[in-house]
């Protein structure tokens, strides 16, 4: 695979990346820099001077994979990069090509793929009540425990249409809508590339001795949790 | 020499530019005739919130909006967490268009910030690359049968309650003033960085100085709090909120729009988007628990509200009836602040008043 020649293929990657000048204006408003060990001037910069061994290094690490998509760095750029998408770009590359595995972080993308990718086929939205307990999502709170336990009457005083037919508030959407959805993840490649999400990460469960399966199985606990 | 008049004249240019942003980036709203989509989030975190925004513009409003049974998740939080291509997420909207154009629509309203930066993002894409839309009808054709016309008005839900603010007013029973002292309330707005930051000319007021959520302020009697990291993320991060391991990156987002907001003693936070209302309500609870740290007065939170829960208090709407007991911080201090005449014992009631019982206590912020 010539990932370079890929990359610059790829729609994000066109609309992303014009000429950086390295001014730090998107490091300067950027969260995920204030917060974690992750500057998005130098990524642009290491992927504008990029060749094929060192885009290689890049798909590997776990930088790619610290921006958190809030595209403050679209409005700012003055030479109209957006970094954002240019890591949209990069992560797309990493999982396609099988690179994602090697860092730590995109290891983490079975868990994504097991949580709201999956979510969305079982039940035509990212999220799903049903799914969220606060051992998995503490912040929740108390509040959340509480309206769990009591769903049915909580949500029908609140006029959800919880987990029945029609239309309304969590309510379960039809075979036919999930269908649909289905063939769409089919033709456009969401099912190729979790596909080699859970392949990819099957080989690597096995080389560090964790025992894979599927759903929320030894490998998925220790990715979301460590 | 800078005179007292220069002085003047300098903070009437800044208004001035400010009201210039305001005016260049007005948008385009619909009058009427509306196909609502749904939310992941705000379904989920604030179940009573899209029923009541359907009821503002149907029965307060007048207004025709279409609910259809068949819509589906836009896909932009796996999409924005890297486990969708893009072309999925441009048939996914594709879709939704063609249930649009099926139900007979032209106006898609959508009840997430995150959703409305995917829709304007896919439309921009396509102006840009017309190959790419051509590619797209074609899957969406081949998978679903399903062929769509491209919506003539696109707007956030907010954009409507920003809209028809006026009308809102006449109809409310409160406004956005203390009771208590009879100042207006200090109100934190929380834009959420997909509704302008990605195209600052599809939001009210654009990028720079957001109008959305401010002038529901304006109209309805409260005064803007202006902090310093008034724009900054929530800290969503998508794959690093979703992810246990990494939420830390969350976190530390909130904790520092809630350390800069503090001096300025607000009370209210309102947000536009669902996830950031969820995240700067729970993680204020968070801080209580792990640092001790509260940010309302006598050791309660800050209430966060979403634009059309405000709507719904002022409109008059029974607090526990629209899911305001579902917020963690709790909200009795704004509705003694307003005015509101609540009863306590209903709160934690079920359907038909059924007994469910209190929730837990968390060990720090308090709650009611
Ligand atoms: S999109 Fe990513 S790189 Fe851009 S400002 Fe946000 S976190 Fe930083
Ligand atoms: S703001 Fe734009 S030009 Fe400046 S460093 Fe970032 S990507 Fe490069």
């Amino acid at each position: 695979m010539n990932l370079l020649k890929k990359l610059k293929e790829d729609i994000r990657f066109i609309e992303g990346l014009n000429a950086c000048i390295n001014c730090g204006t998107c490091t300067a408003v950027c969260p995920a820099a204030s917060v974690s060990d992750y500057d998005p001037r130098i990524m642009i910069d290491s992927v504008q001077k990029a060749n094929e061994f060192s885009i290689i290094e890049i798909l590997m690490s776990n930088t790619i994979w610290y921006c958190g998509e809030c595209l403050s760095c679209k409005t700012r750029c003055p030479r109209g990069n957006t970094p954002g998408y240019v890591i949209q770009a990069l992560r797309a590359l990493s999982i396609d090509s099988g690179l994602f595995i090697e860092s730590e972080q995109g290891q983490k993308q079975l868990a994504i793929k097991r949580t709201v990718g999956d979510h969305i086929l079982e039940y035509g939205y990212c999220v799903f009540i049903d799914e969220i307990d606060t051992e998995m999502y503490p912040e929740q709170g108390p509040i959340w425990d509480w309206l769990k336990e009591n769903k049915e009457s909580v949500l029908a005083r609140l006029g959800a249409n919880y987990n029945k037919a029609g239309s309304g508030t969590l309510r379960l959407t039809s075979e036919e809508s999930l269908n649909d959805l289905r063939a769409i993840f089919k033709e456009t490649g969401a099912n190729e590339r979790f596909r080699k999400i859970e392949e990819y990460s099957a080989l690597k469960a096995k080389e560090m001795g964790i025992s894979f399966t599927k759903g929320k199985d030894d490998y998925f606990k220790t990715l979301y949790n460590e | 020499m800078i005179t007292s008049k220069h002085y003047i004249m300098n903070n009437s240019i800044k208004e001035n530019n400010r009201n210039k942003s305001w005016e260049t980036y007005q948008k385009d709203i619909a009058d009427d005739n509306y196909y609502f989509a749904r939310s992941c989030i705000r379904q989920n975190f604030f179940p009573a919130a899209e029923e009541l925004f359907l009821k503002i513009i149907s029965k307060e409003l007048g207004k025709d909006i279409f609910d259809d049974e068949r819509q589906t998740t836009c896909t932009g939080i796996a999409y924005h967490s890297g486990v969708i291509p893009f072309e999925t997420t441009m048939t996914v909207v594709a879709r939704q268009f063609a249930l649009m154009t099926e139900a007979g629509y032209e106006n898609f309203v959508c009840s997430c910030v995150t959703s409305f930066g995917i829709y304007t993002e896919v439309l921009e894409t396509w102006k840009h690359n017309p190959s790419k839309e051509q590619e797209i009808r074609e899957s969406l054709k081949r998978a679903t049968g399903k062929t769509f016309q491209i919506p003539k008005n696109l707007v956030h839900t907010s954009d409507l309650i920003y809209k028809f603010r006026e009308e809102i007013l006449s109809k409310s029973k409160f406004r956005l003033l203390n009771k208590l002292n009879g100042e207006p309330l200090r109100i934190v707005d929380h834009i959420g960085c997909h509704y302008a930051k990605i195209f600052p000319d599809k939001g009210i007021g654009g990028a720079e100085f957001p109008y959305v959520l401010a002038g529901m302020i304006d109209s309805w009697g409260g005064s803007q709090v202006d902090y310093p990291e008034r724009r900054h993320c929530c800290g969503f991060g998508f794959r690093q909120y979703l992810l246990k391991s990494n939420r830390g990156y969350s976190i530390s987002n909130s904790k520092i729009k809630f350390d800069s907001m503090a001096p300025y003693k607000p009370d209210l936070i309102i947000a536009n988007c669902p996830g950031c209302t969820f995240f700067l309500d729970r993680w204020q609870y968070v801080i209580a628990e792990m640092e001790g740290k509260t940010y309302g007065e006598n050791g309660y939170g800050i209430p966060v509200l979403t634009y059309e829960e405000l709507a719904g208090l002022l409109l008059g709407y029974n607090p526990w009836d629209i899911g305001l007991q579902l917020h963690q911080v709790s909200v009795e201090s704004l509705l003694d602040k307003l005015g509101v005449n609540y009863n306590p014992l209903e709160k934690y009631k079920g359907l038909n008043g059924e007994d469910l019982g209190k929730p837990e206590m968390p060990n720090v912020l308090k709650c009611y």
